[in-house]
């Protein structure tokens, strides 16, 4: 069971899912905001992050931005197969996650590649090495998204 | 892919996102760590990063929380069918609810997928996702012209994203 946040965690995880200056000494600068020392501000960050209720600190990349492709891929795997054809599909480097879901579109996973090209590339394989269709979703429009997430 | 622009990044500006995607060092001085770290002054790495930010190859630097940890156990994909001319609309009300992370316009693939608009809906258990689906379905009215929430099972694979590789 991860120990509950206080309210100067909570406050810090409000205040900072954006917005962390850039300076010599930002830490001191968000703990100013805060009421808190920066060093305290650094130490409540390192628990946080040790007890996984932060996954990271820090920037945030846009990845299509950086020039690579990315795409959601959805198949549908009759159960019995299920256990072979996560093994192929997981087997491709490209794939960075994969979820199973429940739904007759079992298994999602997401399609990092070195280049936009090469996501088709990759689909066709997973296909012929797989015998299943793999059905592309990538992103056509991407909505506002609430920065906050209140914790 | 539509949004595949790739923005011109040069050696250090790629170093210097090999140096943080994992996370800012926890230290008083973060950008002369990180410029120690990619052989440059911490004035050059703040002004890269601020240039990042302002071209959206950096979305926002900060917190990313872990929904699951922070009791968030319901995490539910809803997938919703919205008529086409209606979907940017639609798409950013729903975009700025407090418990969808992300909202996405993806290509349907009918007959078996006629689903156009995905959200990420969180909630402290499937019970309280399903209150907040409802919620959304009351906004679209009678432009839902149906939804399922996909709850994942499993975790088949979790490498991450790096984003820049080592290579």
């Amino acid at each position: 069971m991860t120990p509950a946040l206080d309210d100067i965690d909570r406050a810090i995880l409000n205040r900072y899912q954006g917005g962390f200056p850039i300076c010599e000494r930002p830490y001191q600068a968000a703990a100013e905001q805060l009421g808190i020392t920066e060093q305290e501000l650094i130490q409540r960050l390192e628990r946080m992050l040790a007890q996984k209720q932060l996954s990271r600190f820090g920037p945030m990349y846009h990845a299509e931005r950086l020039g690579g492709g990315l795409s959601l891929c959805a198949m549908r795997i009759p159960e019995d197969r299920y256990e072979q054809v996560t093994e192929q599909v997981n087997s491709f480097p490209e794939v960075a996650h994969n979820y199973a879901r429940d739904h007759a579109f079992n298994m999602w996973f997401v399609l990092a590649t070195e280049t936009p090209e090469r996501i088709d590339a990759v689909l066709k394989e997973i296909e012929q090495r797989t015998g299943f269709r793999v059905y592309n979703m990538p992103k056509l429009q991407e909505f506002f998204i609430g920065l906050k997430f209140e914790v | 892919m539509t949004e595949a622009l790739s923005t011109t990044l040069d050696e250090l500006d790629r170093r210097i996102i090999l140096a943080t995607q994992s996370g800012l060092p926890l230290v008083p001085e973060p950008f002369a760590a990180i410029a120690a770290q990619v052989e440059s002054s911490s004035g050059e790495v703040m002004t890269r990063l601020q240039r990042m930010l302002a071209s959206g190859v950096i979305r926002r630097i900060g917190a990313v929380p872990n929904h699951y940890t922070l009791g968030f156990r319901g995490n539910g994909m809803t997938v919703w069918d919205i008529p086409d001319d209606k979907i940017s609309h639609y798409g950013a009300l729903i975009g700025q609810l407090d418990f969808v992370s992300h909202a996405y316009e993806r290509p349907r693939h009918p007959p078996e997928w006629n689903y156009n608009l995905f959200a990420m809906v969180h909630g402290r258990d499937r019970a309280e996702v399903e209150q907040k689906v409802t919620r959304i379905a009351e906004l679209l009215g009678d432009d839902n012209r149906g939804h399922e929430i996909l709850y994942s099972s499993r975790i088949l694979k979790k490498t991450g994203l790096r984003l820049v590789s080592d290579k």
